[in-house]
């Protein structure tokens, strides 16, 4: 009998698995002369959370606010669930938005705020008023029902602002910046019920955030975006590990990079020569379309190792010299800022084993930084960096 | 004992801070009107002199007496307060939200007429429905006054020249209400299902009540004791209780019977103004204004 039951979560992710809730088609969007999004074709997938994430001013928000229908295109289109409705005013739009300040209605209760939308819809008073204490209850504020936003903390506003947009059961859940105004600690908890929260109801969230340390929390999918277009789109782990450009590498996380001339593909591996002349592998299915080119090559900091200058590197390691500058004793771990022959500042960060900055490594010393070939990537050379 | 008067120092504090107003308070509005009520019970004549009696048939006499010119200040006060709330929402609302950068321009051109007298503006409204006029006779032409009719020196050319001097004081309230409201509410209620006018409907006019209220009263408490309109665009038959008051005062010299109208005309407004804030409700009102 579950199949008759419409919101049977089974039947809901069969039946749209592969449809995506929110497509954008070759989206533009100019402020005067300002290039805010440009070109961006983007397709999100039912009941995965995605993350938006750039810096300000990368056109992420005015993406979320394209989807929600606060802003008109300037050309290309937006589709929810496979129907076009870049013409539609957002009242007509199946989406829903947490906003960066909230907005929540300073003349209505908490109660009232939630049930806005609803009432909207002329749905029956009896099941907006069970929907509405439902929803506290999720957000976990069916207390405070009576209450007036004013009289709520930060955390509480933001929670009000959720189960507001949530109660509506939108087919997508908008959310702009919606931490960004709370203090850390309060930060990290509320990412965490965030994503609780996503996966009880399994709506699609998109998230825009600048905050990539929020983003890999939460996101199933997040999209990096600079200047008004996408970078790269991918899990957390495939963003990390492999960036494809030279933003993304150092955008989320930090990252190792050197320019360099990518070689021919030598089997597994791709020769790289480093603007000094250095030697280094990178496995060929990483190389892509850079086979022959000017590049940059990279490595994410804990990946690398230090070693003597007498040390004998693992057998196959990509091998750099330097001289340590400085030495950083982090607790959990050691940060190095090593100068390499040709002149790049590379950071190293290594596990406090020896508990404490090991001297051979201090500064002044001459080193050897090496790591295994399959950490490494290239990119094209960056325009930001 | 220090901290003792250290902490009684602190608490005078803000005393010092309200002391000139609460002087300019007492010396300006307490005494006087004490003043006044003593003078509304004496008895005797402009010639013998008054003295004190508690002469509370005054009051009685006043009101059936005037009773008329009461309910016509109360009318009046109303009508045109109706009128300039019907002006003033649009035009504050486009200040507000549309003016962009000729807003401060445009509030001034609102506050303008105050750099020119009262009498001299509603002096003004005289040339502009005189029975000669230019508006007097289009209005003949479309019928809406009969052919010897006038415009002049009708219960109409008054409400006009009520609504005309206190359209300011529901403008600039509205205005500031309408001015602080988030805009992002707007975009917050058409997110939830909203249409433009039901966001208005539900979101903008309950956050402008602050201004309505104030407006309202800045408008009608005012238009309620004027005198000035009805003087001059009206006849005796137009007359308003502040053209009563007036004359009692100066020219029949009629003290007691003077300021007994003055306090039923308080009287009526602080009820009418408890009435009208309950029905806009005072809770949100005070809750919206914090």
């Amino acid at each position: 009998m579950a199949v008759s039951e419409p919101t049977a979560p089974d039947a809901v992710a069969s039946a749209a698995a592969s449809e995506a809730d929110v497509r954008l088609d070759g989206v533009t969007k100019r402020f005067g002369e300002m290039l805010a999004v440009d070109d961006l074709t983007l397709s999100i997938q039912r009941g995965h959370f995605y993350a938006l994430l750039g810096p300000s001013g990368c056109g992420k928000t005015t993406t979320l606010r394209m989807i929600g229908g606060f802003e008109d295109p300037t050309g290309g289109r937006v589709y929810l669930g496979g129907e076009d409705v870049t013409d539609r005013p957002s009242h007509r739009r199946d989406v829903n938005t947490v906003f960066q300040s909230y907005a929540l209605f300073p003349h209505l209760s908490v109660e009232r705020n939630v049930a806005f939308g609803l009432e909207r819809r002329k749905i029956g008073r009896a099941e907006v008023r069970r929907r509405v204490g439902e929803m506290l209850e999720l957000v976990q504020l069916g207390p405070l029902a009576k209450r007036k936003p004013a009289q709520l903390s930060g955390g509480q506003q933001q929670r009000v602002a959720l189960a507001r947009a949530l109660v509506n059961r939108p087919r997508a859940l908008l959310l702009d910046e919606p931490l960004g105004a709370l203090d850390l600690r309060l930060r990290r908890q509320l990412q965490i019920e965030l994503k609780r929260i996503q996966q009880e109801v399994g709506i699609t969230f998109v998230h825009v955030t600048h905050d990539q340390e929020e983003a890999m929390t939460m996101a199933d999918t997040i999209v990096v975006m600079n200047r008004g277009r996408v970078e790269q789109a991918g899990t957390a782990e495939q963003l990390y590990e492999l960036p494809r450009t030279a933003f993304v590498a150092s955008f989320l996380g930090q990252s190792n990079l050197i320019d360099a001339r990518v070689g021919a593909a030598d089997g597994a591996r791709t020769p790289v020569e480093t603007h000094d002349g250095a030697r280094l592998q990178v496995p060929s299915d990483r190389v892509g379309a850079l086979a022959g080119e000017q590049a940059s090559v990279g490595v994410r900091p804990e990946k690398m190792s230090l070693l003597t200058p007498e040390g004998i590197a693992p057998d196959g390691a990509n091998v750099l010299r330097g001289r340590v500058v400085v030495a950083s004793f982090l607790g959990v771990s050691v940060q190095y800022l090593v100068t390499t022959a040709g002149g790049e500042e590379l950071t190293v960060i290594a596990q406090n084993e020896a508990g404490c900055a090991p001297d051979a490594f201090a500064v002044g010393r001459e080193v050897q930084l090496c790591w295994d070939p399959r950490h490494t990537f290239v990119v094209a050379r960056g325009a930001d960096e | 004992m220090s901290a003792i008067s250290l902490r009684w120092r602190r608490s005078l504090l803000p005393w010092w801070f309200m002391a000139p107003a609460l002087i300019w308070l007492i010396v300006f509005f307490a005494v006087p009107l004490f003043n006044q009520l003593n003078v509304s019970l004496m008895s005797g004549n402009a010639d013998a002199g008054y003295h004190s009696t508690w002469a509370f048939h005054t009051y009685w006499d006043a009101i059936r007496t005037y009773h008329v010119q009461f309910l016509r200040s109360l009318e009046y006060a109303a009508i045109a307060t109706v009128i300039d709330l019907i002006i003033a929402f649009p035009l504050a609302y486009f200040l507000a939200f549309r003016a962009g950068r000729w807003r401060n321009f445009l509030l001034l051109l609102v506050i303008m007429p105050f750099f020119v007298s009262y009498v001299l503006r509603t002096v003004a409204w005289q040339l502009i429905l005189n029975d000669n006029g230019w508006v007097a006779d289009r209005l003949r032409d479309i019928g809406l006054v009969s052919q010897h009719g006038r415009l002049l020196a009708t219960s109409t050319a008054v409400i006009t020249g009520i609504a005309y001097n206190f359209l300011p004081f529901m403008v600039l309230p509205l205005y500031v209400s309408l001015e602080r409201m988030d805009r992002r509410l707007l975009e917050a209620a058409t997110d939830l299902y909203a249409s433009r006018v039901t966001a208005f409907r539900k979101v903008t006019v309950p956050l402008a009540i602050p201004g309505i209220f104030a407006g309202s009263l800045l408008c009608f408490i005012p238009a309620c004791g004027d005198y000035v309109n009805a003087a001059l665009l009206g006849t005796s038959r137009q007359y308003m209780i502040g053209n009563v008051v007036q004359s009692k005062y100066l020219d029949v010299l009629d003290y007691p019977t003077a300021a007994a109208l003055s306090f039923i005309l308080m009287l009526l407004i602080l009820v009418g103004i408890a009435l009208y804030g309950r029905v806009l409700g005072s809770r949100n009102l005070m809750e919206a204004a914090a």
